[in-house]
């Protein structure tokens, strides 16, 4: 099984959770978060004072899949979640160990 | 310092001598038709409101009254001067005309008393209701100011905003409404009720300085009266618009225990006094009868009584409490904004308040009889309007490149603080440019303050104490000549009140101008010994602990905002390197 995180703009987020929804993803973990990476933050001004904006408001995905599904699941995240400008954000992936269906006590890629 | 005091109230009391005057009709300041009582009985309190409104009430539009009295008789002197003599003469016949008239038509006599019943009770409804709409002020300036502020210090905000309302009230009822009003004379619009007729008086260089009002203490004996009731409930609403002004200045930092003691003052004493003498019948409404500058220092609905009085509070405390922590470097530069937190509260409150001007300015006429009313209300309307616009024009075009939200209210605000005084006595362009100009002065005074340091966390000390000032100077310099000679005239000057740019010459400039300047140095001087008062009993300013937390939990016990996750980095912006530490502040050391 895999885990993947992937952190992207917040208005791509209904597009993301349909393409995965297309290629079979069953469920989802969605955080609003707080960040910057290379684009970092920009300045505004109130009252004529500047100040910056260091972390920008940015969407969290978790959802963990079989190994079968997370190449596909992983192109659909960056393919819909790409506008080609700075800030589109990231994708990670990690190797689970072990998932419980908390209900029914199953274990392993059925509980996924 | 304390010697050069010593020594002008020692030259004083040398060139003067304290009197306690009771003042004549004629005398009276208000712009009222004189009181019918003859002067040698005590005006009779009228608690039940059955004898309030009579015959004597009746006039025409143009302020003539129905009832003719008898001229006063020629002494020998003055039969010898041409002039008395014929208007005696006039007098005279008017009179007798009068007399035939009664005899030809008692019935129309009689009906006089119910008709001038009902104007005195017109004005009564005007007074009230309008005082009530200025009583929703408290709302909009409790919404402005919360919204303006930190969502940590929320409760804290709303909690100044709420009780300064009882505490302002309270200090009013107690002994204020009599320093500032015991003293005004026949209240005219509302039946010509006398019994307010104590001022202490200082006579200098042979002329009467009213200084502050000693009658209708607790509304009591010569206050329970109905007139003297309406006119304690349109000017305690007033007073406590003063009185929150200065809560959002010094908000986020002050001690809810030193906010509780300035409540107890401000309404008793540090109103009242500059407010007695310009709208009780004291000495600075009294420049134009004994200096002759224009009309005295007029001021229709507050912009100095009220407003600047409130900013140069705010003024002083937000200078002497201290930057809240983290705006400014240890080297005095702002380096990081405190963003509002409910930019929709603000503008709500915005909306309320200029709502609750309807009351504010057409209702200190006292009089819903007086139709000058209507343009009061436009020339209201027209100088908010500027006043956004101008100062949102000037942030998007000179000063940023955005329209600022918080800066469009604080335009719109600024503009309505400006007409508040001239409202009744400018033309609708004359009330929009110096709403345009107000918009742009809020803007400019803000970042000036902002720059010295004085951190103002509402923008008070602009909106409120310069636009006041610029308001009462406008009034010197826009007045058209069109309203103020009714009754006698305004503070018992002859004729309409005029401008500089109205050929009325310098005389109403330098009257305003000499208002404005005793309003900033009294009320700082007064802010000064409160605020250092209330440091030597309980302190102004919380730990530095407790406004990094947030002072509603230490403070009031209660989040303003239970279950909503705060958002760390707006709420506290902790600076890079050392953060200037005001030495008002205890230094504690912070948790870790």
């Amino acid at each position: 099984m895999k885990k993947i995180e992937a952190i992207i703009k917040p208005f791509k987020l209904e597009e993301v959770k349909d393409a995965l929804g297309e290629v079979g993803v069953m469920g989802m973990t969605v955080i609003e978060a707080k960040g910057f990476g290379r684009q970092k933050g920009h300045t505004e001004t109130y009252r004529g004072s500047e100040y910056s904006v260091d972390f920008l408001p940015k969407i969290k995905i978790e959802l963990v899949v079989s190994e079968e599904q997370a190449d596909s699941a992983i192109e659909a995240i960056v393919k819909t979640a790409k506008t080609g400008k700075i800030g589109d954000g990231k994708v990670f992936i990690t190797t689970v160990d072990d998932a419980i269906r908390i209900r029914t006590e199953e274990k392993g890629a059925k509980a996924v | 310092m304390i010697k050069r005091v010593l020594l002008i109230v020692t030259l004083l009391s040398a060139a003067a001598s304290f009197t306690s005057r009771a003042q004549d009709a004629a005398a009276a300041t208000t712009n009222a038709p004189a009181a019918a009582a003859p002067a040698d009985t005590a005006p009779k309190p009228d608690p039940a409101g059955t004898a309030t409104g009579a015959a004597s009430d009746v006039q025409d539009a143009a302020g003539n009254t129905f009832v003719v009295s008898a001229p006063t008789a020629l002494s020998d002197d003055d039969k010898k001067d041409p002039a008395k003599v014929k208007s005696y003469a006039e007098a005279k016949k008017a009179y007798d005309d009068y007399l035939a008239q009664v005899k030809v038509e008692p019935l129309a006599v009689k009906m006089a008393d119910p008709v001038g019943h009902n104007r005195v009770a017109i004005n009564f409804m005007w007074t009230l209701i309008t005082g009530f709409l200025v009583m929703f002020m408290q709302a909009g300036f409790a919404l402005v100011e919360t919204g303006l502020c930190r969502a940590k210090n929320a409760g804290h905000t709303m909690a100044m905003n709420f009780m300064i309302y009882p505490m302002g009230m309270l200090g009013f009822y107690l002994c204020g409404f009599a320093f500032m009003f015991g003293g005004l004379g026949p209240i005219g619009t509302m039946g010509g009720y006398g019994g307010l007729n104590g001022e202490w008086t200082v006579n200098l260089f042979g002329k009467p300085f009213g200084l502050l009002g000693h009658k209708g203490f607790l509304l009591q004996g010569v206050g329970y009266d109905t007139a003297a009731f309406a006119l304690f409930l349109f000017q305690m609403v007033f007073m406590d618009t003063t009185a929150t002004i200065p809560t959002g200045a010094a908000a986020e930092r002050w001690k809810f225990s030193a906010f509780m003691i300035y409540g107890c003052c401000i309404g008793t004493f540090m109103y009242p006094i500059f407010g007695n003498w310009v709208w009780g019948g004291g000495w600075l409404s009294q420049l134009g009868t004994n200096f002759g500058l224009g009309h005295g220092h007029v001021d229709f609905a507050g912009s100095s009584v009220v407003h600047m009085q409130g900013g140069v509070i705010a003024l002083i405390f937000a200078w002497l409490i201290g930057p809240r922590y983290g705006k400014y470097d240890a080297n005095g530069k702002l380096v990081h904004p405190i963003i509002p937190h409910n930019l929709p509260f603000v503008m709500l409150g915005t909306f309320i308040l200029a709502f609750g001007w309807f009351g504010f300015n057409p209702g200190s006429s006292l009089a819903g009889t007086d139709l000058r009313i209507a343009v009061v209300a436009v020339n209201t309307m027209l100088a908010s309007a500027t006043g956004a616009l101008g100062a949102t024009l000037w942030m998007w075009w000179v000063r940023t490149k955005k329209p600022d939200p918080s800066m469009m209210c604080n335009g719109m605000l600024a503009g309505l603080v400006a007409i508040t005084c001239p409202c009744a006595f400018v033309s609708a362009g004359g009330a929009s440019i110096l709403g345009l100009v107000a918009g742009i002065l809020v803007v400019e005074s803000v970042f000036f303050f902002d720059k010295i340091g004085i951190d103002d966390c509402v923008g008070a000390i602009s909106v409120h104490g310069v636009n006041g000032a610029w308001g009462c100077l406008s009034l010197g310099l826009f007045a058209d000549g069109t309203y103020g000679s009714a009754n006698g005239g305004w503070n018992g000057v002859p004729g309409n009140v005029v401008g500089l740019f109205y050929g009325g010459g310098m005389g109403q400039f330098w009257a305003e101008l000499i208002g404005v300047t005793v309003c900033f140095v009294t009320l700082a001087l007064i802010s000064l010994v409160v605020y250092k008062l209330t440091e030597a009993l309980v302190g102004n300013r919380v730990d530095r602990e407790v406004e990094i937390e947030g002072l509603d939990l230490p403070e009031m016990g209660v989040p303003g905002y239970s279950g909503f996750v705060m958002d760390k980095q707006a709420e506290t912006p902790m600076p890079r390197g050392e953060a200037y530490v005001p030495k008002t502040q205890s230094s504690a050391p912070l948790r870790a």
